[in-house]
């Protein structure tokens, strides 16, 4: 009977066969979509404009193999539409598939030379192809047939003639085994066993699971049995959480922190922090290397395969088990590392045990892509690219990574370490190379932590991502090659001892940073860094940066107010008071607005926090840096003195303690502006005052001579110009308010107005009245250096208030104040529309001769300047902020630098884009 | 802003004629971005004074700012002294008003364009490096000058007085058009913000302008210079011409340069990335004191019009050109194929490179897109045969991110880079180098600090550019180098570089770095 149904990989290469006329065109269109085929025919149209010319042949196929291979990169089932009746043809394609790890499959469409040739008789263009040829590939076809195994076809299909062809109705598509994706935890990931069965329980009681022996009754009953524990009310919640950074750390209640770099101690306490919450559908996932060197393989895996059975975990294969396998085949296998104490432990088991062995091995699936694609979990790791793919190659990797092909001193291979290239979004948990600690790099950890050889037997909890660990009760083999090994000599090459992550991060990667990129912060949904912004961020970010590691944060731009109608005014606060309350926002702060140099101040209780936390060696124990991400002092002795004075009052006003951490970033001013700008206050703003002062007396009095001659049309000229001269005055008094000598650190005076970070967290949950009043706090601690920003909470609704906002505006700005910054009283607030600008600056009619030149409000410049639009400032600084917000909130979590970076360098990417600097 | 010009000649009024507008009547004529006006102060048969008034309109100056590519964002130029300052808006405004004067003709009065007259002159705001500056231009000429200084603010004694001067010229006995002429070129010399695009048509005008006086002028070389903005392209062809005929060929101008080495004339290239920041709209290009562009320290030099200053130009001019030839020697020497060019600026070691045989492949990178673009003019690339357009490659990078397509190399050239890295970012730069492009060799230049004393314009503890972090003795440049071997398995020698002085060495040093 003919099949109906044709089952194959979701992700495979389907090569048709078939004469031509067989009506593989038709199939392919019957059964597959129209994007997943790619035609050798249409190919050859598309670089000959002719389906027929055989002369294009060779480009023809160029392109046919280009399209195959983009779409398996991009993990896209394609159909190729081709004769491929020789082998060469397929040997191309087949080589394709394996370069992307996706299993080829063939589907035969046989039909009688005559129903090839009577079809192709009643195709016009075809009406001419030689006699010879159907016959020719059908005979290519025949002797194809015995070699399709061979070549590395997985699935074929051979369907005779048109009834076999016109009978399959349905094209079924399997998930393959690894597509693990709808189980989406929670788990509880243990690294390689080795037969370390004591070890092993004790690590299952500690994740709460409890393991029983039970009697045997029938030969295949395995004897033990896991139930979970019950959970417990409260769960997790109400656990306190352990620092990746440091044991004098206390723990914080109302968050959880992702930990870097756990040691031993921490993971202890994490353990006996039990049970977790959740912990009814917690599930155990095994990353193979049951068995070899250990006490007790037969135990591990009695009870890993009763795990599995009851479906209470997962396990992948280790390259032990699948040695093990081999030999339980009946083939011959070397007995070295640790096989000859299993082969010993097991002469004692039944056969039945071990048919049982044999049948649960040959079952374990390479690996597995869980929860969505983001957790991966293989024995010795899994490429981004490789990930939920099927070849040869992958199953290889999982159970050996990547090795370079070298030996090293101990007649070991030389592993690549592929996590330091990994790019991927899913993240990736294995064993297989035993280290002394499980560390993050990149997104991936590796938890074998050597427990066979006297280390830990280790477990990470996900999607926690915390860990857990019991130690061995003794060494049970001498490793070859030390445990610490490769610690011990990155510790002599670098004489750091910076965190895996830490070190990997010393070196940003240019492709992470070049072209258009496209972001994905959590406020947006998605920020596109366009290629030419990136050119003009990665110079600026090159030239005058600090090291990347420092910053954690760029400032976004502000919006200046709509335009406002009123005459002699370009901005009011009426319209930023509008703006909000047409986004619905009740209430506002307004606070004053200080004229200086925006600055972002990231900075630790002392230099060896800094080395610990950012990874920073020798450049002090913070930085304060520009929104540029350029240092803003260039003295190194005023940055230190500042930077101590700035602890000091950390210290007096116990902010370590009261904020549980030790180190913070702060968002600022730092005043006055002529401390950055000076030179730029005296060859550009004092200059344009000079010579408004050494041309306007003398242009007046010549105009003034002139105008004792009756000259018509000179009084206008004259009086326009004495409002010249007055404008100028005024401009010049603008800019000297904001100037003041900088001869110590006396004369500096920080602002800050936002607590952006501290350990494990943000403040962007934080509305702007904490903000202010916790920042006022700190700076009562010295008021010398640090100045608290005078702020007003202002109802919309309140006619009374709006007014009394008002006035302090124009009081503020007659004085010659900068002006105020309207922000929303809740940081990040919650609307229905997205996000709303985060600020808008409401600046004085003083303040803006500086930014506008002098004469801007002279008859006839006011009215042209209030055509300004303020959409792109505003778009701008949406997505500014958005990115700032992610970079920030990437770091406390523990991200790779390389995230962080990218939000950092996306800020400075868009500051480049073309927007009037005025606004 | 304000240009006067008075004559006591008799009747004082024939300045009038002179200047074909009416003494009774104030005139206004439209000029780019807004109008000068012409009146007279004081127009009486014992002294006639006529004033050129300017009204810059500051909107839309900046509204339709044609500035280099690049610039147009800077926040600074929203606040420029373009309004008040004398610039090269008056020299347009001059021929704009006074065009017939300009041109030596006076159909009333023919014979009055030839009169020798009496003349003052009054120009405000006029900047300038300094008042002996001002003397230099203008006594060669025979005026007798008064300038005054002004504060830069008076409020802050203590920075002293601004670049802007009030300027009184009297000459006894002057055509009016020579004033004229002298006003429209050097008024244009003293302005470093030229509105308007410079091209073959500018340096026409100068020599038009100019013809009658500046070729006896001594500093003719600095205003032909200043006047064409320091480009090259038409500085030397124009002083040429300039000269064509004059026995007293004193000024050193190349051998009649190809078309194609003309360009590399440039001067001061040896800043491998240009701080002319490609678009960047940024409060920090708005901090910069003064854009440091390709020019500024030929600016620098010209500041005291110096002679010292000068031949020290060109004495750097001549160590870049020697030392891209050390390091090309360098390349010949290694066998080099596959090569970096780390920091290529415009390239001129890539057009040396291109001329080795055994060089198969260069890659030419640079952090700076307007160097690169420079590079791509100067190099042709457009136009480059195909066989030797495949061997080069010109590529945006930064030297403090891993970038994989600087392996496989036999050789990096680092010329003149490292000193514009902030010292604690070489570790990266090491990183990126040595331990993970590894080319074969490496050659690292850099200036020798212990050299520094011998440039008199250079004061102790300040640095050969503004944009070097710092500058190298030999020791701490031979430390350095001795700890990156060791720590990335090469060998290094390092050898000073051009004319060795007694004690401080050569100006520059270089690392040669093998595996």
């Amino acid at each position: 009977m003919a099949l109906t149904t044709l089952k194959l990989p979701e992700l495979s290469l389907v090569l048709l066969m078939g004469t031509s006329g067989a009506g593989k065109s038709t199939f392919a269109r019957r059964l597959f979509r129209a994007t997943e085929i790619v035609s050798s025919d249409y190919c050859r149209a598309l670089v000959a404009d002719d389906e027929n010319d055989q002369s294009a042949t060779p480009d023809a196929f160029a392109l046919l193999q280009y399209l195959v291979g983009v779409r398996l990169k991009r993990g896209l089932l394609t159909v190729v539409d081709a004769t491929n009746v020789q082998p060469e043809a397929r040997k191309v394609l087949v080589q394709l598939a394996r370069d992307y790890h996706v299993l080829p499959t063939a589907i035969i469409l046989d039909v009688p030379d005559r129903v090839a040739e009577d079809r192709n008789q009643n195709r016009p263009e075809r009406r001419h192809m030689p006699r010879h040829v159907v016959p020719q590939q059908r005979q290519q076809l025949r002797r194809s047939l015995k070699t399709l195994k061979q070549e590395g076809f997985r699935h074929i299909f051979h369907l005779h003639g048109p009834e076999e062809i016109n009978a399959v109705q349905v094209i079924q598509r399997d998930p393959l085994y690894s597509n693990r994706k709808h189980e989406t935890g929670p788990f509880d990931i243990i690294g390689d066993v080795h037969g370390c069965y004591d070890e092993l329980v004790q690590l299952l009681g500690k994740l709460g699971y409890a393991v029983e022996e039970e009697p045997v009754v029938d030969v295949r009953d395995l004897g033990v049995r896991v139930t979970r524990r019950a959970e417990v009310a409260g769960g997790r919640d109400a656990i306190s959480c352990v620092s990746s950074l440091n044991d004098s750390l206390q723990n914080k209640s109302d968050q959880v922190i992702q930990p870097n770099n756990i040691s031993n101690d921490e993971t202890q306490n994490i353990a006996s922090l039990q049970p977790y919450k959740g912990a009814a559908e917690r599930r155990v996932i095994f990353l193979g290397d049951l068995v070899d060197r250990g006490p007790a393989s037969p135990q591990v895996l009695r009870l890993v395969m009763r795990m599995v059975q009851d479906g209470l975990a997962l396990c992948v294969p280790g390259n032990h088990d699948i040695k093990l396998l081999r030999h339980l085949g009946g083939k011959n296998v070397n007995v070295q590392h640790g096989f000859a104490e299993t082969l010993e432990q097991l002469a004692a088991e039944s056969d039945t045990f071990k048919s049982q062995v044999r049948q649960f091995l040959d079952g374990l699936v390479s690996h597995y892509v869980l929860d969505d694609g983001r957790l991966v979990v293989a024995h010795a790791g899994m490429r981004e690219d490789m990930q939920g793919r099927g070849s040869g190659a992958v199953r290889a990797f999982a159970l050996f990574g990547e090795t370079t092909g070298e030996i090293d001193e101990f007649g070991l291979p030389v592993r690549y370490n592929w996590a330091s290239e990994y790019r991927g979004r899913a993240m990736v948990v294995y064993g297989h190379t035993p280290v002394p600690e499980a560390e993050w790099l990149n997104n991936t950890i590796d938890i074998d932590t050597g427990c066979v050889f006297g280390g830990q037997l280790t477990a990470l909890r996900y999607p926690e991502r915390e860990l857990v660990a019991v130690p061995a009760a003794r060494v049970y083999c001498e490793p070859v090659r030390p445990l610490n090994y490769r610690a011990l000599q990155l510790l002599e090459a670098t004489q750091t001892d910076l965190s895996a992550q830490q070190q990997h991060d010393d070196l940003l990667d240019i492709r992470d940073v070049t072209g258009k990129q496209i972001i994905r912060p959590r406020l947006l949904p998605s920020v596109t860094i366009r290629e030419e912004n990136a050119i003009a961020a990665l110079e600026v970010m090159s030239r005058f940066a600090l090291n990347p590691k420092w910053l954690l944060y760029l400032p976004p731009t502000m919006s200046p107010t709509e335009t406002s109608p009123l005459p002699d005014l370009l901005e009011h606060p009426a319209e930023a008071f509008d703006y909000f309350r047409r986004q619905g926002v009740e209430r506002v702060v307004c606070e004053e607005k200080h004229m200086g140099s925006r600055v972002v101040v990231v900075l630790a209780r002392d230099e060896d926090i800094a080395r610990r936390r950012f990874g920073i060696v020798g450049e002090g124990p913070g930085k304060c840096y520009t929104r540029t991400g350029r240092n803003f002092f260039t003295d190194p002795t005023l940055e230190a003195a500042f930077l101590t004075r700035l602890q000091d009052a950390l210290l007096g006003g116990n902010f370590w303690e009261k904020f549980q951490t030790d180190w913070l970033c702060l968002d600022a001013e730092l005043l006055p502006w002529s401390a950055k700008a000076q030179e730029l206050i005296k060859n550009q703003y004092a200059a344009v005052a000079a010579a408004a002062d050494a041309a306007l007396p003398l242009a007046e009095a010549t105009l003034t001579q002139a105008a004792t001659r009756g000259l018509d049309g000179v009084e206008a000229l004259l009086a326009r110009t004495s409002a010249r001269h007055t404008a100028a005055t005024h401009y010049a008094e603008a800019y000297r308010r904001y100037c003041w000598p900088v001869e110590s650190l006396g004369d500096l005076r920080l602002a800050p107005f936002h607590l952006l970070a501290t350990e494990g967290r943000t403040y962007f949950d934080k509305d702007h009245a904490w903000h202010m009043e916790t920042l006022r706090a700190l700076s009562l601690q010295d008021p010398g250096l640090l100045r608290a920003t005078t702020y007003h909470v202002v109802n919309l609704q309140d006619p009374a208030a709006v007014e009394a906002a008002t006035q302090w505006w124009t009081d503020l700005t007659e004085a010659g104040g900068e002006g105020m910054v309207v922000k929303p009283y809740d940081f990040i607030p919650a609307t229905k529309k997205g996000i709303l600008q985060p600020a808008l600056k409401c600046r004085g009619r003083e303040y803006l001769r500086i930014i506008y030149g002098p004469d801007y409000l002279l008859p006839g410049n006011l009215e042209r300047l209030k055509e300004r639009a303020v959409k792109a400032k505003r778009n701008l600084a949406l997505r500014e902020f958005a990115l700032g917000v992610e970079g920030l909130e990437r770091f406390v979590a523990g991200a790779p630098l390389r995230e962080v970076h990218q939000c950092v360098f996306g800020v400075l990417a868009l500051e480049s884009e073309a927007v009037d600097p005025r606004l | 802003m304000l240009l006067t010009i008075t004559t006591t000649h008799q009747p004082a009024t024939d300045l009038g004629y002179l200047l074909h507008k009416n003494p009774a009547r104030l005139q206004s004529v439209d000029i780019a971005y807004g109008q000068a006006h012409i009146f007279y102060p004081e127009a009486t048969a014992e002294r006639c004074t006529a004033a050129l008034l300017l009204d810059i309109d500051p909107v839309a100056l900046v509204r339709n700012h044609r500035g280099w590519a690049g610039e147009g964002f800077a926040l600074e130029q929203y606040v420029n002294d373009r309004p008040y300052a004398a610039s090269s808006f008056m020299s347009t405004a001059l021929v704009k008003a006074f065009n017939t004067a300009m041109n030596g003709t006076c159909k009333d009065r023919p014979d009055l364009p030839d009169t020798l007259l009496p003349l003052e002159a009054t120009v405000a705001a006029l900047p300038a490096a300094n008042a002996s500056q001002l003397q230099r231009l203008f006594a060669p000429l025979g005026y007798e000058i008064e300038t005054e200084a002004h504060p830069l603010d008076p409020t802050v004694p203590q920075w002293g007085d601004s670049r802007y001067f009030t300027l009184r010229l009297r000459h006894p006995a002057l055509r009016l058009r020579d004033l004229l002429s002298h006003l429209y070129v050097l008024i244009s010399v003293l302005d470093n913000d030229k509105h308007y695009y410079i091209g073959q048509a500018e340096a026409d005008k100068l020599l038009h302008r100019g013809a009658d006086w500046l070729p006896q002028h001594p500093d003719r070389e600095f205003i032909t210079r200043r006047y064409l903005r320091n480009l090259r392209e038409y500085v030397d062809p124009t002083l040429e011409r300039l000269l064509a005929g004059e026995v007293d060929l004193t000024i050193t101008t190349a051998s009649p340069p190809s078309p194609l080495s003309q360009r590399e004339g440039e001067l001061d290239s040896s800043i491998s990335s240009s701080s002319l920041t490609s678009g960047l709209s940024d409060l920090e290009l708005a901090l910069k004191a003064s854009p440091p562009s390709p020019w500024d320290s030929a600016l620098k030099a010209d500041a005291g019009l110096g002679g010292e200053a000068v031949v020290e130009q060109a004495e750097k001019q001549s160590l870049h050109d020697h030392r891209l030839d050390r390091v090309a020697e360098e390349i010949r020497r290694l066998g080099a194929k596959r090569v970096l060019d780390l920091g290529c600026g415009e390239g001129k070691l890539v057009r040396r490179l291109l001329k080795i045989p055994h060089v198969e492949h260069i890659l030419g990178m640079d952090v700076s897109h307007r160097e690169l673009q420079r590079a791509h003019e100067r190099l042709h690339i457009l136009e480059m045969p195909p066989k030797q357009r495949e061997r080069l490659t010109l590529v945006q990078g930064s030297l403090l991110y891993h970038d994989p397509r600087l392996s496989g190399y036999d050789a990096a050239a680092v010329v003149e880079v490292i000193e514009h890295l902030d010292e604690n970012r070489l570790a990266a730069f090491e990183q990126v180098v040595f331990a993970r492009a590894r080319p074969g060799a490496v050659l690292v230049t850099t200036p020798n600090a212990d050299y520094n004393q011998r440039y008199e314009t250079l004061s102790a503890g300040e640095f050969r550019h503004q944009d070097h972090r710092f500058e190298w003795t030999r020791a701490q440049f031979a430390a350095w180098a001795a700890g990156v071997a060791e720590r990335h398995g090469y060998r290094v020698r390092v050898e000073p570089l051009g004319p060795e002085a007694e004690e401080v060495g050569a100006p520059s040093q270089l690392a040669v770095f093998e595996r």
